[in-house]
């Protein structure tokens, strides 16, 4: 057993005791699982058949195959990614168990790293099933967009642990009265990211705001994929470097806000 | 030699201030290692706060808290694997079992034989029977000593202590602080205890810090402070302090 006084070591064996222990309370709770598959599935099934009638009668936009589905599976990504995270973050404030974790030797970097890990695994449990309901519904096949769908995936859970890991800071710092952030922030990012709808669409100084955004990159990069049949490796890369800011930007927030947390004795208090 | 080599815990003119109101007020003590000393005070004396930035968990406005020579909260990582705690105010996850709480808290601390500690922890502290039961549906009683056993898993050299027996029966809270005595003993640990409960330190400290709105009204060894204030129990001693009645003298350690 070491320590060192800059807490910069990383231990990869406290990861996995923190991912053991969120893994131990999902699989002893079936309501947590079935609320993992319960949301994303009523929104695919309500987009895709929105998409079937519109498709009728709306122009070749609306006809292209997946549009929809596509835009709402992957918004789902961007928005359970960070739902998972901050999530597993909330389960430690509601145990009461934040005091154990942060008198332990564990890092905040190490903390963060499990959550990271804990939210692709609950964004696969709830994925998965949808994106083959989305085949056996609509035979929309995410999975068909390949490398895209990798390269899209990577740029939108970015973003999500970036948003998450600031929702942590704040948690940290004002307790659950800021617990309606973890549920509501990524709502900010649904209109100006253009999910369902063109850049182009928004008034210019929105517009300026959209592209400054990381998802917006990837949502227009699905539909260049889904109606014009091409990848946009560009819009990706782009994608890419806003994360790589924004993540820095939201690491070095949250250690901004413990230090806080520290000085106001909110992690002795993290109640309401 | 160095203060802080001789001392497990270095406590050196802490102040915490939040706005205007001075929780902890430039209290100074050393705890000498495998000593164990009790915190007394009413509500809102700073036994909390003091403990929370020997802990590292709160940043002093002003002066410095020491724990095996590591400036807290600054080199924190330096020490907390050869520290613990204990507070009923702190729970371990209600859905995970005992045998699983006590696994993840095991691996963070990197205890080398993670199973048969916790064996060796059932056995002590009269665990096995609801090991593989989830915490959250044990008794009062049978948490604690969970808790206990969390806060002994990685045999800490420093221990930390807040109302470890709050809330128990009379009964358990002996039993409990039957296995505290043991334990500082057996590993010759340095154990710091707030408490409200004058049995509780009367019979298990060797010393005992008064604090009152964040200062250190006395600091002595039960005995002494039962004879300057010329009482029979310590509950005496506490109430004569709270109510500001004799015996108090300036505190220079």
């Amino acid at each position: 057993m070491k320590g060192s006084d800059t807490g910069l070591d990383f231990s990869f064996n406290r990861v996995r005791a923190m991912v053991r222990r969120y893994w131990y309370l999902l699989r002893s709770s079936w309501p947590r699982v079935l609320d993992l598959i319960y949301w994303p599935t009523v929104q695919m099934l309500m987009w895709g058949f929105l998409q079937l009638y519109v498709s009728q009668n709306g122009g070749p936009f609306v006809r292209t195959a997946g549009v929809f589905i596509g835009a709402v599976l992957l918004w789902d990504i961007l928005f359970r990614g960070q739902l998972g995270f901050s999530i597993s973050f909330l389960e430690e404030m509601y145990a009461h168990n934040l005091a154990n974790l942060m008198m332990s030797p564990l890092r905040p970097v190490e903390f963060i790293a499990a959550l990271m890990i804990m939210s692709v695994v609950r964004l696969l449990i709830g994925m998965i099933p949808v994106t083959l309901l989305a085949i056996l519904f609509f035979g929309f096949n995410l999975w068909s967009l390949g490398f895209a769908l990798a390269a899209f995936f990577l740029n939108l859970i970015l973003t999500s642990w970036a948003i998450g890991i600031f929702v942590a800071g704040l948690l940290l710092r004002n307790g659950l009265g800021a617990e309606s952030m973890a549920w509501t922030i990524m709502f900010l990012f649904l209109p100006l990211t253009c999910v369902y709808y063109p850049v182009t669409v928004l008034p210019g100084f929105l517009q300026v705001v959209a592209w400054a955004l990381p998802p917006t990159y990837v949502f227009e990069g699905m539909r260049a994929l889904l109606i014009d049949h091409v990848f946009r490796a560009d819009l990706m890369l782009e994608a890419f470097a806003f994360n790589v800011v924004l993540f820095a930007a939201a690491s070095f927030a949250f250690l901004k806000l413990l230090q806080s947390a520290r000085a106001q004795g909110s992690l002795l208090q993290t109640g309401e | 030699m160095d203060a802080q080599i001789t001392s497990a815990i270095t406590v050196d003119r802490l102040v915490k201030r939040y706005k205007t109101v001075a929780a902890v007020d430039g209290i100074s003590f050393r705890l000498a290692p495998g000593s164990i000393t009790g915190l007394l005070g009413g509500n809102g004396a700073g036994k909390t706060t003091t403990i929370a930035m020997i802990m590292g968990l709160v940043t002093p406005t002003s002066g410095t808290a020491t724990v095996l020579g590591a400036l807290m909260p600054k080199e924190r990582y330096r020490v907390l694997h050869r520290m613990n705690f204990e507070s009923p105010y702190v729970a371990l996850p209600m859905r995970l079992t005992v045998r699983q709480n006590l696994s993840v808290f095991a691996q963070l601390y990197a205890v080398a034989d993670i199973d048969e500690r916790i064996a060796d922890l059932a056995a002590d502290l009269d665990l096995a029977e609801f090991l593989d039961r989830p915490t959250g549906k044990l008794s009062a009683g049978q948490k604690t000593r969970v808790a206990l056993a969390k806060a002994l898993l990685n045999r800490p050299e420093v221990l930390l202590l807040d109302e470890p027996t709050a809330s128990l029966d009379p009964d358990t809270a002996d039993w409990v602080r039957g296995r505290l005595d043991r334990y500082r003993h057996a590993q010759g640990a340095t154990v710091l205890l707030a408490s409200h409960n004058m049995t509780e330190v009367e019979r298990l400290c060797e010393r005992v810090i008064i604090m009152k709105q964040g200062r250190i009204e006395d600091d002595d060894t039960p005995a002494r402070l039962l004879d300057r204030y010329g009482r029979e129990t310590l509950e005496d001693v506490f109430l004569d302090v709270a109510r500001g009645r004799g015996g108090h003298r300036e505190v220079a350690r």
